[in-house]
């Protein structure tokens, strides 16, 4: 009678520790360091992986043609716009002659009026000529002195020599009228070969100096990706290998071929240069410059064992993969080999087919550490 | 023999419960906000594990790269990697940016990590899902508290990065969960301004008559391309070969190389006495008034409740009960109450403490210290409710 309410409040108030009790005692030893650490696993396995190399390139044109004039001086007018297709010797524009015109004609002038002194100086070579003849046989019939003979002879070499001399001379400003004319003809720009003009980086009016290019032509037939690959992630990077091109303003992944691997590298960037062509030429063409992801997939490799490369950390300088040995993992170091994109690596030594590796764990794991193997580590809060 | 403390908790023992649950909740809070301090330290602490280097080189006269910016040539590791004693060196970026996931953007601290494989330093040590980088560029492993999922993408700059790993606790010294990406992409992402700067610079330097001269067409194209170019990182991660001595390469650098050189000490010492030296102080004084106020309240708590039974106590010593029966029964009460508190307080920190923005660390001993630290408090409040309880005259019983 008296027991009744006392063993109500009793159980009631075991009702309420008891729980909060055992709460407390999970509490302790499920958070903090006693509890077992949850960690994903995987099985090593034998498989065949693909390595790849991934690279980041731009799109370039094989051969790009830069023209402009070969003198100083200043564009007169062009007939072609950036887009347009050229045939190979289509006009493309004139430099300004500004006073070449004028110094042709003032050529053509000299040319007249050396023709004229060569005239002159045949006349003077023809009449000292026929004197020297003249007065030869009077020398030989002692008709007149020796000295005016002596006279006669000398005056015609002079005139021999004046008119060598004026023939050099006409023969000079033919050829430096000649030499005028070529450059007059230099003044039109020309195309070298069929082709786009890709660039017209000066417009009519501006003054170039020598060299310096006005219009740019490419052949649109011949695209290249101009691709670089990090040192550190291009073994195995030959000519002919298969390659798959991803430009950045499209969707679609296009294939190609490495035509070469450059033979100088990238020194300061510490990377490997290739060329990657198209295996068609995409339509429409990709605008030079443009942004491509290359990945360059190699040759399957024989299969051999292989492990995730989430797996590998780095303990005391060692590298290597906790194994599942029971309840508390182990470290064991191993010699990894070739490894492809998705993230496969193979192992050389330190594993055997079936061991359980851990892949994944909720924190860093130590020799002491008590593992236990979950499905999914994202869904684990705190 | 009955006890007295266990008889009374008993007659009112819901109100006595609940008055436990009421102090468990202070101490609770009291149990988070030391959390939450060796939290902050944590994550210093954490920022330089998780990096896996031995030494840092950063830039001369300077703190870097954590709490002060450092800048170095990228092609520095080179001449460090040759030094003996060097095991590895490779190069690393930190940049604290908002990165875009959707139409809301994280804050975090994004890393680039030298091209390599699992185990270089910068690398995280470990995943919780997917995997490394195998990509030198546009791939990301990003901790799991921005919020991302393997293969969602993000976008740093100008450029989108598949996730492709997910770790955890990668956080940078003020708590950002860190986002890794390739170094190319990071320098870019870094040093290489928005378009729209980048084409203001061109204009720019266009009208500038310095460098755009009519008689040198090709200067101007070769002044902007210096201009966008980018080969500096933040510092270089070193790490030492087994049985070499960090100190004498560390000295060797600053030495040979004139550069700044921190071991893992000095970093932690940067990282803890410098860069939250200010909050960690904020957050222990307000753990200090914390304490003191939960101490008062449960001096005022065990107070109440023996003056709530005064006059049973009056009775009790009407009766010719020792004054040490009575002193017994209130201090056994108070520890009770402590206990309660402290069981409760510890759950619940511990429930809650995943629900923080940042990390809050509950390290067992500082449990084991709270605990005897209430129950010292519940013995030292109990003297002045016993003290008060003894005073009471016999007479109270009948007067009332």
């Amino acid at each position: 009678m008296k027991r009744q309410p006392l063993q109500t409040r009793t159980l009631s108030l075991l009702a309420v520790l008891v729980p909060l009790l055992a709460l407390f005692g999970y509490v302790a030893l499920r958070s903090g360091p006693l509890a077992p650490v949850p960690v994903g696993t995987a099985a090593v396995v034998e498989r065949s992986i693909a390595p790849g190399l991934f690279g980041i390139g731009t799109v370039e044109a094989r051969y790009r043609y830069r023209i402009g004039p070969t003198a100083p001086g200043r564009l007169k007018h062009l007939t072609v716009d950036v887009g347009d297709t050229v045939t190979a010797g289509q006009f493309l524009g004139e430099m300004d002659p500004v006073d070449l015109d004028d110094r042709l004609r003032a050529q053509q002038a000299a040319l007249q009026s050396a023709e004229a002194r060569t005239r002159e100086a045949e006349a003077r070579h023809e009449y000292a000529q026929s004197q020297a003849r003249r007065y030869e046989p009077l020398l030989a019939a002692r008709a007149v002195s020796e000295e005016i003979v002596v006279g006669k002879r000398s005056e015609l070499r002079i005139a021999t020599a004046a008119l060598n001399g004026a023939r050099e001379e006409l023969a000079r400003l033919q050829a430096e009228l000649e030499a005028l004319h070529a450059q007059r003809g230099h003044l039109r720009l020309e195309a070298p070969v069929a082709g786009l003009v890709a660039a017209r980086e000066i417009d009519p009016g501006t003054t170039v100096v020598a060299g310096q290019p006005v219009l740019e032509l490419i052949d649109p037939q011949n695209l290249w990706i101009h691709v670089r690959f990090d040192q550190i992630n291009a073994r195995g990077l030959a000519a002919g290998l298969p390659a798959r091109v991803l430009l950045r303003s499209r969707e679609k992944v296009l294939s190609g071929t490495v035509l070469r691997l450059e033979p100088l590298a990238d020194a300061v960037t510490e990377e490997l240069l290739a060329k990657v062509v198209f295996a068609t030429p995409p339509d429409p063409l990709p605008p030079l410059g443009e942004l491509a992801e290359v990945t360059i997939e190699l040759p399957p490799l024989p299969a051999a064992l292989a492990i995730p490369n989430a797996a590998i950390q780095r303990r005391n300088g060692q590298l290597g993969v906790w194994r599942i040995a029971g309840e508390r993992p182990e470290f064991v170091p191993v010699e990894l080999g070739a490894a492809d994109l998705e993230g496969w690596v193979q192992v050389r030594r330190g594993l055997k087919t079936g061991d359980r590796i851990v892949v994944h764990s909720h924190v860093p794991l130590s020799p002491r550490s008590r593992v236990k193997e979950v499905e999914n580590l994202l869904e684990i809060r705190s | 023999m009955i006890s007295l403390a266990g008889r009374d908790i008993l007659h009112a023992w819901g109100k006595f419960f609940f008055t436990g649950i009421g102090l468990g909740l202070l101490i609770g809070v009291t149990l988070s906000m030391a959390g939450i301090y060796r939290g902050m330290v944590d994550d210093a602490k954490a920022l330089l594990d998780n990096s896996g280097a031995d030494l840092w080189v950063v830039q001369r006269e300077t703190l870097g790269p954590y709490a002060e910016s450092s800048s170095l040539p990228d092609d520095l590791w080179r001449g460090l990697r040759g030094l003996p004693g060097v095991a590895d060196a490779a190069n690393v970026t930190y940049l604290t940016m908002q990165v875009r996931r959707g139409n809301e953007d994280v804050r975090t601290m994004v890393s680039g990590i030298a091209p390599g494989a699992p185990g270089t330093p910068g690398w995280p040590p470990f995943l919780v899902a997917g995997r490394h980088l195998t990509r030198s560029h546009y791939e990301a492993v990003a901790d799991i508290a921005t919020g991302f999922a393997i293969g969602d993408r993000l976008q740093i700059r100008r450029n989108q990065y598949t996730v492709v790993g997910l770790t955890r606790r990668m956080v940078s010294s003020n708590g950002d969960p860190m986002v890794f990406i390739p170094l190319k992409d990071a320098q870019e992402a870094q040093f290489l301004k928005d378009n729209d700067a980048i084409h203001r610079q061109r204009r720019s330097t266009a009208e500038n008559p310095a460098f755009n001269r009519p008689g040198v067409p090709d200067l101007l194209a070769a002044v902007n391309a210096a201009q966008t170019e980018s080969t500096s990182v933040n510092a270089v991660l070193v790490r030492i070969k087994a049985g070499a001595d960090a100190t004498e390469t560390a000295e060797t650098i600053r030495r040979w190389k004139r550069l700044q050189v921190y071991d893992r000490e000095q970093m932690e010492e940067i990282l803890v006495g410098k860069l939250i030296a200010t909050s960690a102080r904020q957050i222990a004084t307000f753990l200090i008034i914390l304490a003191i106020v939960s101490a008062a309240i449960v001096a005022f708590i065990i107070y109440t409740l023996t003056l709530g039974k005064i006059r049973e106590i009056a009775v009790l010593k009407l009766i010719g009960t020792k004054n040490r029966t009575i002193a017994a029964m209130i201090l056994q009460q108070a520890i009770a109450l402590g206990l309660i508190g402290f069981v409760f307080g510890k759950i619940v920190a511990t429930f809650w403490a995943p629900h923080f923005p940042k990390y809050v660390l509950l390290m067992p001993l500082d449990s084991l210290r709270g605990f005897f630290v209430v129950t010292a408090i519940c013995v030292l409040s109990s003297l002045i409710a016993i003290h008060a309880a003894l005073k009471v005259d016999p007479a109270e019983a009948i007067g009332g």
